[in-house]
């Protein structure tokens, strides 16, 4: 499972940074999305994930941590997904706004070579 | 500072939290015609901000140590704590000290060209905050994207072509930064398991040798996320273009926004890094160094290569940003007490300069009034570029109907002088603080250059590149007074007295910080033995939650917000 997950990250935070650096504000957004992706699982990933063990603590007695999942990098992915959603949200505002200013949808608002 | 047992908490310490967010929240009920109240409630939070930072200071002052606040009541290491130290207590003084002449001049004029500016700008109030009183590396980043957020908002106010562009770019590159923040946060709790700050000093001290390369590489990914919020080299090429593009009360508040890179940098710096740190004390110093003075000389080369103020402002920003890091760089290779504590007065004394010169740009380059027996422009004569400024997306402007109209006589005799006295302020010249500042940092380079061989090439490069820098700064303003004051000076824009109150209650600030620059270097120079010490760790890890049964009723209900 961990192979899998770091390949996955892998692949979303390559072709991500790929996209970042395209030239057309489309790209640029899927690109950023796509790394959102790749981050939001590297942190789920940190929490070292396994299979079958429960994030919730019994009530009362003794707690052996180890047969626990950690609860935190969920939590914190969680906070991420909404944050990024919503600063990604934002800039799909202002993407429109540009392509409707400047009637192009290159990331410096001119066609290159004009 | 003793533990906090039994003790009532200082519930004082949240109030530079939920002042601006109660404020900002409560004017989203009035429609954005009524903005003299907006205003209003805004001027009165700004008040009482002033108000609560000028007593944090003071209680800082006074227990000679930092001061925490544990939110929920829970256990330290657990729970998300407030933390006011001697940095921490400048660092929002100084927000509701350029706060508050921000929003006057926003009452000038910029307030009505767009929508909810008064919310979005106390909002950021509340991340600037946020993120100054955060012990919790995680709260750190809800705190920046808080502040991001709100900024988003403000660079696109009063929209324009121009805005919309630089904002795009703008928004990019700090979500970007923002996700090399949380890349560097899952790192750093992946080795330490710690998200609070002051445990995570702690805990990289006794770490592995097979733990520390991870951790060290999250503190670089952080390190990346703040240098690009500090506008170093090579990641600055945003700043000029899009705090240019603001409108000018934005672009004040925005120089401020640079140095919370430069804090966010010092503060992990000193914490994980710091002389006492063992292993990987000095970790990354000449990295920040170089980066530094690489800022320093791009600002310089810049700020003789553009045109408009605005502009040169930005590299201005650049320049200041720069000195802060190469202190932070040195900083942590063993510069000493005092070239923090220069820094850190430098600090506050440039980036009020910075933000008057932003204020002060756009008045100077305002273009005199056409003449009122011309032809009024036509619909023909009309560029779509002016159509454009008023709302694309169909937003328009509200109408501009109750502008305070009281122009004020002899404006470019007034704002001449206070540029005059700006350009003196920014070069480094005395009386003003940043001469002090500046002083400090080299004399302290120099005193504790002996105990430390790594400083030398340093300390040379940064004592050439500094004085350039300001020389540099000198010229070039200078150069764009005499052309705009004494050439131009057929063009006499209309300028408000409203808008010139607030630079020069600017001014005189910063003229009372250099008259009474002991006072400020004695606070700063204790932030920085606070910094250096690691005093930060123990007051933070010692601190234990109030015992309900001490407290009065009425306070447990309040200590859980």
């Amino acid at each position: 499972m961990t192979f899998v997950l770091a390949c996955a990250i892998g692949i979303l935070i390559g072709s991500g940074i790929w996209l970042v650096l395209r030239p057309r504000t489309f790209q640029v957004i899927c690109g950023l999305s796509l790394l959102s992706y790749g981050v939001n699982l590297f942190i789920f990933g940190v929490g070292r994930p396994r299979v079958g063990a429960p994030p919730l603590l019994t009530k009362g007695g003794y707690v052996d941590t180890a047969a626990y999942a950690d609860p935190l990098p969920q939590a914190l992915v969680l906070t991420a997904i909404v944050i990024g959603f919503a600063t990604t949200a934002l800039f799909l505002v202002v993407l429109i706004a540009s392509r409707g200013t400047t009637g192009t949808d290159h990331v410096d608002g001119q066609e290159p070579g004009r | 500072m003793t533990p906090l047992t039994g003790a009532a908490p200082d519930h004082l310490l949240i109030a530079p939290l939920l002042v601006p967010l109660i404020a900002g929240a409560l004017m989203l009920f009035y429609d954005d015609r009524r903005r003299w109240l907006k205003f209003g409630i805004g001027l009165a939070a700004i008040l009482l901000l002033a108000n609560v930072s000028l007593s944090l200071l003071d209680r800082v002052g006074q227990a000679d140590g930092a001061r925490v606040y544990i939110l929920g009541n829970w256990p330290v290491p657990m729970g998300i704590v407030l933390v006011l130290d001697p940095l921490s207590a400048m660092m929002v003084m100084l927000t509701s000290i350029l706060a508050l002449p921000t929003l006057l001049y926003a009452a000038a004029g910029w307030q009505g060209k767009g929508q909810h500016f008064h919310s979005l700008f106390q909002f950021l109030l509340f991340g600037l905050n946020g993120a100054f009183l955060t012990g919790d590396l995680f709260n750190l980043f809800v705190f920046f994207e808080v502040m991001l957020a709100a900024s988003y908002g403000l660079v696109l106010h009063g929209s324009g072509v121009a805005r919309i562009r630089e904002g795009m770019h703008y928004i990019a590159i700090n979500l970007i930064a923002s996700l090399l923040f949380l890349l560097g946060v899952a790192l750093v709790y992946g080795v330490t398991g710690s998200l609070n700050m002051a445990e995570i000093g702690q805990l990289s001290r006794t770490l592995g040798p097979d733990q520390r390369p991870l951790f060290h590489a999250g503190a670089a990914l952080l390190a990346a996320a703040f240098l690009i919020k500090a506008a170093a080299w090579p990641m600055c090429f945003w700043l000029p273009r899009t705090y240019a593009a603001a409108s000018a009360p934005v672009a004040a508040m925005l120089a401020l926004m640079s140095k919370v890179g430069v804090y966010a940098l010092l503060r992990g710096a000193m914490l994980c890094f710091g002389p006492d740190a063992g292993v990987s004390a000095g970790f990354g110093g000449w990295v920040l160094s170089a980066l530094g003075l690489a800022t320093m000389v791009y600002g310089a080369a810049g700020l003789l290569s553009v045109d408009r103020l605005a502009q040169r402002a930005g590299y201005v920003a650049l320049i200041s940003s720069g000195t802060l890091v190469a202190a932070v760089g040195m900083g942590l290779q063993g510069g000493g007490e005092r070239l923090i504590g220069g820094a850190l007065l430098y600090l506050f004394g440039s980036t009020m300069a910075v933000s008057m010169l932003y204020l002060l740009a756009e008045m100077v380059e305002r273009q005199a009034p056409p003449d009122p027996n011309a032809e009024p422009a036509t619909e023909a004569t009309r560029t779509p570029e002016e159509e454009i400024e008023w709302g694309p997306m169909g937003l328009g402007a509200v109408d501009d109907d109750d502008e305070p109209a009281m122009g004020l006589p002899g404006s470019l005799v007034t704002v001449g002088g206070i540029y005059a006295a700006t350009v003196v302020i920014l070069a480094g010249l005395p009386p003003f603080s940043n001469f002090v500042g500046k002083f400090a940092m080299l004399s302290g380079l120099l005193a504790s250059a002996n105990q430390s061989v790594a400083l030398w090439p340093f300390l040379w490069a940064f004592f050439a590149i500094l004085l350039a820098s300001g020389f540099v700064t000198l010229v070039s303003l200078v150069r764009y007074g005499i052309r705009r004051f004494w050439y131009d000076i057929d063009d006499r824009p209309r300028i408000l007295a409203l808008e010139v109150t607030p630079v020069a209650i600017l001014l005189a600030g910063l003229f009372l910080l250099g008259v009474r620059a002991d006072e400020a270097m004695r606070l700063t120079l204790s932030a920085a033995r606070d910094l250096l010490s690691g005093g930060y760790i123990h007051t933070v890890m010692e601190v234990r939650p109030v015992d309900p049964g001490v407290e009065a009723p009425t306070d447990a209900g309040d200590a859980a917000p």
